[in-house]
Formats: structure tokens, sequence, C-alpha cells
């Protein structure tokens, strides 16, 4: 493993396997337990240094430190000195002056947590970046499918919706090809980005044809608060062409799932009646997160210093 | 565990313990673990400190079941996240950790391993317990103690007490893992 997780491409196959082996442990060995606590990073501390709103990725961040026994100091950029106008430089220095081993960023520019690795001494690990990356959340994806399918090889994955804006996407893309699954991106054409053509990828733009032949559909969640443009002409005749309904989901094989990064946008790209279903996992996927994080922390901070 | 590898690097020295020796001394635990436990063998559970504690469990499992009739439980129980040498060393692969159905809480615990030394992972094992339940008592079976303990830690069954010199390796191997049963001792004096 390298010293900082900051884009899905830092892991090669063996490292994910072993990211995803490890959370298989640590699930194992948690099952049905009442201390739901290790001791195994006591003594040190995690920075969640967040400067985008997020729920799931930072309490799942805390979480997975905590259980671990290290130390978290959670920092939001509201109402700390970075209103105050402190560079991201300075922030980091500082925090890192008080003693953090690992710096958890979520930042909305893109290559942020990159910067951020080249000044502190300790490890980075990206919570999303702009639209770039969002690493953990390939991993908590690709452990859920494997946990769901019993593998990755050769699995066929659509992922479908706002693929432009979306870092989990990306990531989501380069990780489940390291690992063997065949990915299909499935976005109106002014929702896929510049470059697609250079991905691991096969591209569509039409739903149905795509859904008889998946075994996971992963969809994403339509940006508004990134769209700065029209990229569709209605909310309602993107989620006829492209959100998930009852109708739609009768036409995958029997055993897909259906899986979504959250927060949802019930009704747009996704039908109430289709994430409550059984092959919903979108659960599972949050619990998962949990797990997955656990996993990268120790990984990264469970050795020795390099 | 750290004092055994599975690849021998140096000329093959007569095994302190040959596979005939292997099989009789878990015979023996097996019969040392009946008479101890007595009327409370349904109680006993072994749990194997991998890697190569867990195949031993299940030996000495099998080999209380077939002198008993009784068949006990058997778990397995990863000390990597509880070690206190994480620090030293590069980060470790996780192993299993699998416990009965029925938990451990009230039970008579004995934990297995292959070799008794610093009595640092034994300690890593307690800590780990604790966290899983209350077992009624616990006990310790090793295959080997090889001595220059680090820690107040006695165990309950030795197979074989060896006296070696720190700088010694006392290599266990397991027909499971290794493909040979057998126990060696290598380097100086």
């Amino acid at each position: 493993m390298k010293r900082h997780l900051l884009e899905a491409g830092d892991l090669d196959r063996a490292d994910a396997t072993l990211v995803l082996d490890t959370a298989a442990q640590i699930e194992s060995a948690l099952a049905g337990r009442e201390v739901k606590k290790l001791p195994t990073l006591r003594g040190r501390t995690v920075v969640n240094l967040f400067f985008e709103d997020s729920t799931r990725t930072r309490i799942s961040f805390e979480l997975a430190a905590k259980r671990l026994s290290a130390d978290v100091i959670n920092f939001s950029a509201k109402g700390s000195s970075v209103s105050k106008g402190e560079s991201l430089k300075d922030t980091a220095l500082t925090l890192e002056a008080m003693g953090s081993d690992a710096i958890v960023v979520r930042h909305g520019a893109s290559g942020a947590p990159h910067r951020l690795a080249q000044w502190v001494q300790g490890s980075v690990v990206n919570a999303g970046d702009g639209t770039h990356e969002h690493p953990t959340q390939a991993l908590l994806d690709a452990y859920t499918i494997r946990q769901r399918l019993g593998r990755l090889d050769g699995v066929r994955v659509a992922i479908v919706g706002d693929v432009l804006h979306s870092r989990v996407a990306r990531s989501n893309v380069w990780l489940l090809s390291t690992l063997g699954a065949e990915v299909t991106v499935v976005a109106p054409p002014t929702l896929l980005p510049v470059g697609v053509g250079s991905w691991p990828v096969t591209v569509s733009y039409d739903l149905d044809a795509v859904l008889p032949k998946a075994d996971v559909v992963m969809m994403l969640r339509v940006q508004a608060e990134r769209m700065n443009a029209s990229f569709f002409p209605s909310a309602r005749e993107y989620s006829r062409r492209y959100g998930l309904d009852a109708r739609r989901m009768g036409t995958l094989p029997d055993d897909a799932i259906v899986m979504h990064p959250g927060p949802m946008n019930r009704g747009m790209e996704i039908a109430a009646e289709v994430a409550d279903s059984v092959r919903s996992t979108i659960v599972d996927q949050v619990g998962n997160g949990v797990t997955v994080r656990m996993a990268v922390l120790y990984l990264l901070l469970g050795g020795a210093p390099e | 565990m750290t004092e055994s590898s599975a690849l021998p690097t140096e000329p093959p020295a007569a095994p302190l313990l040959a596979a005939d020796d292997v099989a009789r001394v878990v015979d023996r635990i097996a019969h040392q673990l009946i008479e101890k436990a007595g009327p409370d063998l349904a109680a006993l559970v072994l749990v194997g400190i991998p890697t190569r504690g867990a195949p031993l469990a299940r030996r000495l499992a099998a080999r209380v079941q077939a002198f008993s009739g009784t068949a006990v439980d058997v778990g397995t129980v990863d000390i990597t996240l509880y070690r206190d040498d994480l620090r030293l060393r590069g980060v470790r692969a996780l192993e299993d950790t699998r416990l009965p159905e029925s938990g451990i809480d009230g039970r008579l615990v004995v934990l297995v391993d292959d070799v008794l030394f610093s009595g640092r992972s034994v300690r890593a094992a307690l800590d780990a317990l604790r966290d899983l339940g209350r077992p009624r008592a616990v006990q310790l079976a090793v295959l080997v103690d090889r001595g220059h303990r680090e820690l107040p830690i006695r165990a309950d069954y030795v197979g074989k007490n060896v006296p070696t010199s720190r700088s010694q390796k006392v290599e266990v191997h397991l027909t499971e893992i290794d493909g040979i049963d057998e126990v060696v001792l290598r380097g100086d004096q």
C-alpha cells in the first residue's frame, strides 16, 4: 500500500483485494460482539478535514477511526479560521503541528488532497475532491458487490446518470476495472465527461438496452448543485429516460442488485419502491462503509512508519 | 506464531519433534484436557491463535472427541489488531476470527498456540477474549514452551519444554499449512 489513498488508481489489484479481505476479517471479528471496539490505533490521531458538507462520509470515517480507538478531530470549514481566509496549506500544517497522524479530506476543488499530500508528513485519505475521485466509496461499493454476488471478476456493472459530475463514478470505474469487472456507463451525452473514450468502459445512452445484461446497477445522484447550465430539458424527462423505476428493475437478471451512493433524490434517478426493494443494497453500503474505512485506516496507520 | 516460518533456510537439523511425536503430544494434551475439565468438558471451547494454533485446536478437539465421546466447540481468534508491537513492523494481513455460535460467556476457554515465547501473543489473545465475552475461566495449551517470558504468563498444558537461546528459532510445521508435521530448532548453539 502507498502512504496515501488519493485515488482509486493508487491501488493495484493486490492492494485493493487486501483492503477488501481486511474489511471482511474485521467484519467477522466484530460480528455479534457487544464491544465493537478494537485497540489497534490507540494513541493515533485522525483529523476529518471537511470543506464540503457531508453526512454519511464524515460520520462513517469518524466511526471507523473511533472503533479502532484512534482520537478523532472533526474540522469543518464553517466556523473555523478558513472563514477568516486561512489557506488549505496553513490549515493542514496547523493540524499536523498539533500531532495528527492522518488527514481525511473532503474538498470542493479537484486535486486538493494531492496538494495536501505534498505538504504533510502523515497519511492523506481522499474523502471526495470536487468532481475527481472518492476512492473509499468505490472500495465500499466493491465490497458490497463481492458480499452480495460472491465475486468481482467478470461482474457486469452499469453506472447510470450524472457521470460528468460524479467522483463516485470515476473512482468506481477505475477500481472496478482493476478488480476485473466489466463497466458500462450510461448517461445522456451532456452528462458524460470529455475523454470518457479513454476510460476502460463501454459507453451507452440507452438504459433499457443495458439493464437485461447487468449484474449490478449503480444509480448516481443528479448533482443539481454542480449544474450551472442545463444538461437535460427537464427533471421529468431525465427521470423517464434514465431513472430506475419498478418496471425497469423488472428487466434486470434475477440476482442483479441496485446500488446508490446516497444521498438519493427519490423519484428522480431512483423510484422509492426500487430504493426500498430487496435488490437494493443502499443500507448495506452505508454499514459496509464503516468496515471498509476501518480496513483503510488500519492498513495506512497500523504498521511501522516508513 | 512469529517463531515459525514455512521456509527452511538452513540444512535440515534433527527435529525436536517428528511427525509421530507431534501426534503423541497432541493425544497427551487431549487426555489432560479431559481429565482436568472433568464434568465441565461440555463447556470447553478450544480457541486457536492463527496461524498454527488454529489447526492445532481443531486436532485437539478431534482427539478429545475420540477419547471421551464428547464433541467440543472450536474457534479461532486473530490477535493482530490487539498486538502491542504493531508500530515496530510493517502492516500485517488479518486472519480469521470465528467463535462458536453459542459464544464464550460462562465457558471454559482453552487458548491453543504452537509456541509460547515472550507471552505477548497470549496477552493480546486475552485482551481479544475480554472484548468477545466473559468466559468462566481461560487456560492455555501450547505445543512448545521455549522460555524467555516477558510477561507473567504460563501454560496449563505443554507439549514439550525446550530450553533455547533468544537468537534461536523454533519452527513448527503442521500438515494443514506446511505439508509436514515437525518441530525444528534453528540458529546458533
